[in-house]
């Protein structure tokens, strides 16, 4: 058969985009490949427009904020698996670096290597039984695995019940350089953060993301194609809770204090919150939505009582406006060049 | 030489209803086998015995003599089977390429580590997945964008997406389940020409199909099925004589005579 691409219509793509206008434009800046860098320098440049003690601590709260909804992103957003009890990784991280920290009197930093294991362990014991079940039974068996860790904790003696942990130990301290201080500890955090995030996304475009993809889209076409769907699930749940585990360290040291009201089934539900309100799947879109779900609370603090009112109203609006999400997967790559297909062509015609 | 594929006396019950219940056929490297039947046969659900997602309830199922009865379909996958399914099962969110690339998947070639450092490995392994995903789209003669979502596409575009994507798992045993249904009269016509390049690949091409036409001209075996039973089995000149497979098609004599005949409508 001779391959005939001279209908494949590259063309039409740029003359979409002129037609599109402002929308084309939108997306053009959107969709440019620095944003992420720039969003990077805004992060950094924060504390020189604003270095209150309380606006350093609220975008601490909100970067840890983005790292547990990137790795939700992982798990939901990417693998589609309706985790409603991912905060207890949080838990798991931030009493791991709590706990170890405290009794050998080491700085926060140096109990990674022991949150990481730890994660990996509780997404095990989590994920095993229960990435066996299809979607609606695990969101409701993920539920009950988040309330019994956080009962857990409220009541072994070495989580310290109900009070919890404090005087946590600082994160590090090189020579005269405390990282516990708000602005270096903003600006730690800001480039963990910032390197998990980009990770995640890098993740999603790797054979293991497409992997995570094709089963949330079609379990039994990935199973054809000789995708473990169960091993490639449990993936997904073990790199969310290590993802959650870093935000639970951050979390730990930037408090100094932990307990168990920490880890409600409400803050399960605003990572979920952040990750469909800024487009499951798509990692840029997470972040912004992460943003938006810590930060708007803060910026509507002047109708006092009225905020949460008024933010579940916004959610529901955006919600009912847009239902992918602010900013959803693009779903889209680039085109063959024409030098590109004409070589095909020609290899082909060899081959034969 | 073995065969590629060799079912025996594959049985397999829903309750009651034996869906499958002894078929037996064997698939040689470089040939095309039909299997044909009337609607409810049991053609789909033989196609799922061997692919894994259902579990015979007897007989079995060798892949090169090595024994696959009851696998996980990935762990047949595996083995080297690949197939499409009768209704298409794309990936709808995902690109052209992404859905192509779905059938590398046990290429390898990179990690985790590779991919969030993207190292040079990684880099070299997407760069030949994209390679190899131009290429199966190039042999199945896909001609529109590529880096689109496929539910963009026209039926007949996704029908030949699914196809390349079964390819670029580049198995031994390919199962095509109805790969013409639903296609215009040219588009069976290079479907033809396609399943016949795919067999000079050194495949072994087994499929479901409804158009006679098709299956008379292509297939080198006929393996004929009526309510789960097996009924025939030889080239199509033997099948087309076969007592058995006309009284399936067009009913028993007396059958005939309680319904009036069509010449009379």
């Amino acid at each position: 058969m001779t391959i005939d691409n001279s209908t494949e219509s590259i063309h039409t793509v740029e003359a979409e985009a002129k037609k599109r206008g402002f929308g084309a434009w939108l997306s053009s800046i959107f969709e440019n490949k620095y944003i992420g860098l720039v969003a990077l320098g805004i992060a950094l440049l924060m504390p020189f427009l604003i270095a209150t003690p309380y606006a350093l601590n609220i975008m601490t709260t909100a970067a840890i904020f983005v790292v547990l909804a990137a790795g939700l992103n992982i798990v939901v957003g990417y693998c589609g698996l309706l985790d409603l009890g991912y905060i207890a990784f949080l838990a798991v991280g931030a009493y791991t670096a709590g706990i170890i920290s405290k009794a050998f009197e080491l700085p926060v930093l140096f109990t990674l290597p022991a949150v990481i294991v730890m994660c990996i362990l509780a997404g095990l014991i989590i994920g095993a039984p229960t990435l066996r079940l299809r979607s609606d039974y695990l969101a409701i068996v993920t539920l009950g695995f988040g309330e019994i860790t956080r009962i857990t904790a409220n009541n072994l003696t070495i989580t310290g019940g109900p009070s919890g942990i404090f005087g946590i130990p600082g994160f590090l301290v090189i020579g005269h350089i405390d990282f516990q201080n708000p602005v270096i500890f903003y600006y730690l955090t800001v480039i963990i953060v910032a390197g998990l995030v980009l990770a995640a996304a890098r993740l999603g475009r790797s054979r293991l993301g497409r992997a995570w993809k094709f089963v949330k889209e079609d379990e039994d076409a990935a199973e054809a194609m000789g995708i473990h769907t169960y091993k490639v699930k449990l993936l997904a749940y073990i790199f969310g809770a290590v993802w959650g585990g870093f935000g639970g360290m951050l979390f730990a040291s930037h408090l100094t204090a932990i307990s168990p009201m920490s880890f409600v089934f409400l803050q399960s539900a605003l990572v979920l919150m952040a990750v469909v309100l800024g487009g499951m799947g798509n990692m840029k879109g997470v972040v912004l939505g992460a943003l938006a779900i810590s930060l708007l609370p803060e910026f509507l603090r002047d109708f006092s009582s009225y905020r949460y009112l008024l933010f579940g109203i916004l959610l529901v609006v955006v919600m009912v406006f847009r239902p992918q999400g602010f900013w959803p997967p693009r779903g889209a790559e680039a085109e063959r060049t024409k030098a590109e297909r004409e070589l095909a062509a020609l290899a082909n015609g060899l081959k034969k | 030489m073995s065969a590629v594929l060799e079912v025996r006396d594959l049985e397999i019950a829903f309750g009651g209803v034996k869906a499958v219940d002894g078929l037996s056929f064997t698939a040689n490297a470089k040939e095309i086998i039909a299997v044909i039947g009337p609607n409810g046969a049991g053609k789909t659900s033989a196609f799922n015995c061997i692919t894994g997602f259902y579990k015979p309830t007897g007989g079995s199922v060798l892949l090169n003599g090595v024994d696959i009865t009851g696998k996980r379909p990935a762990d047949i996958a595996h083995e080297g089977v690949s197939r499409t399914f009768q209704n298409l099962r794309l990936f709808h969110d995902m690109t052209v390429l992404d859905n192509v690339r779905a059938g590398m998947h046990l290429y390898g070639g990179q990690n985790f580590l590779d991919a969030i450092f993207h190292t040079p490995r990684f880099r070299r392994s997407e760069a030949h997945y994209t390679a190899e995903a131009h290429y199966w789209l190039d042999f199945v003669g896909y001609r529109g964008r590529r880096g689109v979502p496929i539910r963009n596409l026209s039926y007949g575009q996704q029908k030949q997406v699914e196809i390349a994507r079964a390819l670029a798992r580049k198995a031994e045993l390919l199962l095509l389940d109805e790969p013409a249904a639903g296609l215009n009269h040219s588009e069976k016509q290079s479907l033809l020409e396609l399943v016949r390049r795919i067999r000079d690949l050194g495949t072994a091409v087994v499929l479901i199909e409804h158009d006679m036409g098709l299956v008379m001209e292509v297939s080198e075996r006929i393996v004929v099925m009526n309510f789960g039973k097996e009924i025939a089995d030889g080239t199509p000149a033997e099948v087309k004589a076969n007592p058995a497979v006309i009284e399936a098609y067009l009913g028993k004599d007396d059958e005939d005579e309680e319904v009036p005949a069509h010449g009379d409508a």
